[in-house]
């Protein structure tokens, strides 16, 4: 596997690799020392053209657990960006500056797919536009697996904001290809058009369905999309599509709450509710840094990395003349140099 | 165990050289000379290297609660992290490291299979720190087939089994195989 950029690039079998290598990772993160030495000399770019510390922080984490190196890019005012650097000219000075692992952000989807034509590192998508969030789908998943035995004929509702949310897609796709049944709730202005040929079910109604789920999948409603004017207001959506502790009596007594965070408490979420046992909100968090220590030891653990390419370097370099012409004009130059 | 037949594209197996009892016998004697070496067994947390480490130091451990009375702990200990080849081979199935009992001040004795170049007991050690700082390190391994890359060698050994490089060694256990035996094949 040389990059993440869908859920869709991975098959069940792989997916069942990624999470029960995280169950190894996860140990890694009881210990009082939580890091290893597996990708000692690799660097690892965290390429965040969107604000997002939590997937930022759990990436960085990921990675320095793992002895990588780590550099972080923000696209805020002060970076190259504002100064007329494209993405691609970004893409070129990593993969000059010899990066094995991009972790890239961005609010355009398919913006990953691009940058991975442009390098030869591997690249992992952190969330692109309305598009996809894969490794949120991982941890999702993980955590999912520590409370139920199987997905087969497990039933995910996921609530909310489905049309905007990269996590919904992600999460869908990665649910239906482990043998689980999704079931989108939401108004239908929150829901998109094509959402038929997702493989999913679709309510209007949570109070119906809630009595049937054995997974409660809240979504952030995105208040910066409020001018959009989806849903009459906040308080109204609280009213008929928020989790409140009344609602929860209505669940399975075996069923969880997860929400991908940050949350709105008091909107998708009543406050209460979020600090019942059964919401797994934190254990996702903590999984979310052994599901990407995971990801990044199969990526760049594996033959296909850099570094392979780096070793065979030498012998192409030799094959090529025009390198051969340069390397010989600097061998004359060098002793010069002292 | 049945010969491999010629035709099959697999390792030829070219002798069975331990079967069940002459490991029982083996570790019998690993279990001995691991108390008369520590003077007991006090202290001592045999920790075995995933996979067939594993059963082994659960063997011995029982020999020397036979031998002595007193069952030393046992730990699982999975190394794939603090290989030296990650980036040169594809990553192979990782296990978990189960070490529940504190090895700081212990005399730990890490426990494989196969002794061969010494990259395995150098992750193994660098690993095991990671949870402590044990007052000793022992190794004890069923078979050393020689051919060290690294200066390693082992305190307690089962068997010393010469070989050649394009030879291997396959331990089999009852508790990972099905059956024990050690024997010695070549590709063909």
């Amino acid at each position: 596997m040389k990059h993440l950029l869908s859920i869709q690039d991975l098959s069940a079998g792989q997916i069942n690799t990624v999470l029960k290598t995280a169950d190894s990772f996860r140990e890694v993160g009881t210990r009082t020392i939580k890091k290893v030495p597996t990708l000692r000399g690799r660097t690892v770019c965290n390429l965040f053209f969107e604000p997002s510390t939590r997937t930022r922080i759990s990436f960085e984490l990921a990675a320095k657990r793992l002895s990588a190196d780590v550099v972080n890019f923000t696209g805020d005012a002060k970076s190259s960006l504002s100064k007329g650097e494209s993405f691609k000219d970004t893409a070129q000075t990593l993969q000059a500056m010899g990066i094995d692992a991009i972790v890239v952000r961005h609010a355009s989807a398919g913006a990953p797919q691009r940058l991975s034509g442009w390098v030869e590192a591997s690249v992992i998508n952190a969330g692109d536009g309305a598009h996809e969030h894969p490794t949120q789908a991982l941890l999702d998943l993980y955590s999912i697996r520590e409370h139920f035995p199987s997905f087969d004929g497990l039933r995910v509702g996921i609530v909310g904001d489905i049309v905007h949310s990269r996590v919904a897609r992600s999460n869908a796709r990665a649910l239906r290809t482990m043998g689980a049944e999704v079931v989108l709730i939401a108004p239908p202005t929150f829901l998109p058009p094509a959402v038929d040929t997702w493989g999913v079910s679709v309510s209007y109604d949570l109070e119906a369905v809630l009595p049937s789920l054995d997974v409660v999948y809240l979504l952030r409603v995105q208040r910066e999309r409020q001018n959009e004017q989806l849903v009459p207001s906040l308080r109204e959506y609280a009213t008929f599509w928020g989790l409140d502790l009344r609602r929860v009596n209505r669940m399975r007594p075996e069923a969880v709450i997860m929400h991908p965070g940050p949350m709105n408490r008091g909107v998708e979420i009543a406050a209460e509710v979020a600090d019942l046992d059964r919401a797994i909100i934190t254990d996702q968090v903590t999984n979310g840094v052994a599901v990407r220590m995971s990801l990044l030891y199969l990526m760049l653990g594996g033959l296909n990395s850099d570094r392979d390419r780096a070793r065979e370097a030498p012998a192409r370099r030799a094959t090529d003349p025009a390198q051969l012409a340069f390397e010989q004009a600097m061998a004359e130059v060098e002793p010069a140099l002292g | 165990m049945p010969p491999t037949s010629p035709q099959a594209s697999g390792p030829v197996v070219k002798a069975v050289v331990l079967e069940a009892p002459d490991i029982a016998r083996a570790l019998k004697r690993m279990a001995h000379e691991i108390l008369e070496r520590n003077h007991g067994a006090e202290g001592v947390v045999l920790v075995g290297i995933r996979r067939r480490g594993v059963p082994l130091a659960d063997r011995l451990s029982a020999e020397i609660e036979r031998i002595e009375g007193v069952r030393p702990p046992t730990g699982a200990l999975d190394i794939s992290f603090y290989r030296d080849d990650i980036g040169i081979r594809t990553p192979a199935e990782v296990g978990r490291t189960e070490i529940d009992s504190d090895i700081e001040g212990r005399i730990v004795v890490l426990v494989d299979d196969v002794l061969y170049t010494g990259r395995t007991v150098r992750a193994a050690i660098d690993a095991l720190v990671d949870f402590g700082r044990p007052r000793a390190v022992q190794l004890a391994v069923l078979i050393d087939r020689g051919h060290r890359e690294l200066p390693i060698r082992a305190d307690f050994i089962g068997r010393n089994l010469p070989t050649a490089h394009r030879e291997s060694v396959d331990v089999r256990l009852a508790e990972t195989d099905g059956l024990d035996s050690v024997s010695i094949s070549e590709a063909p």
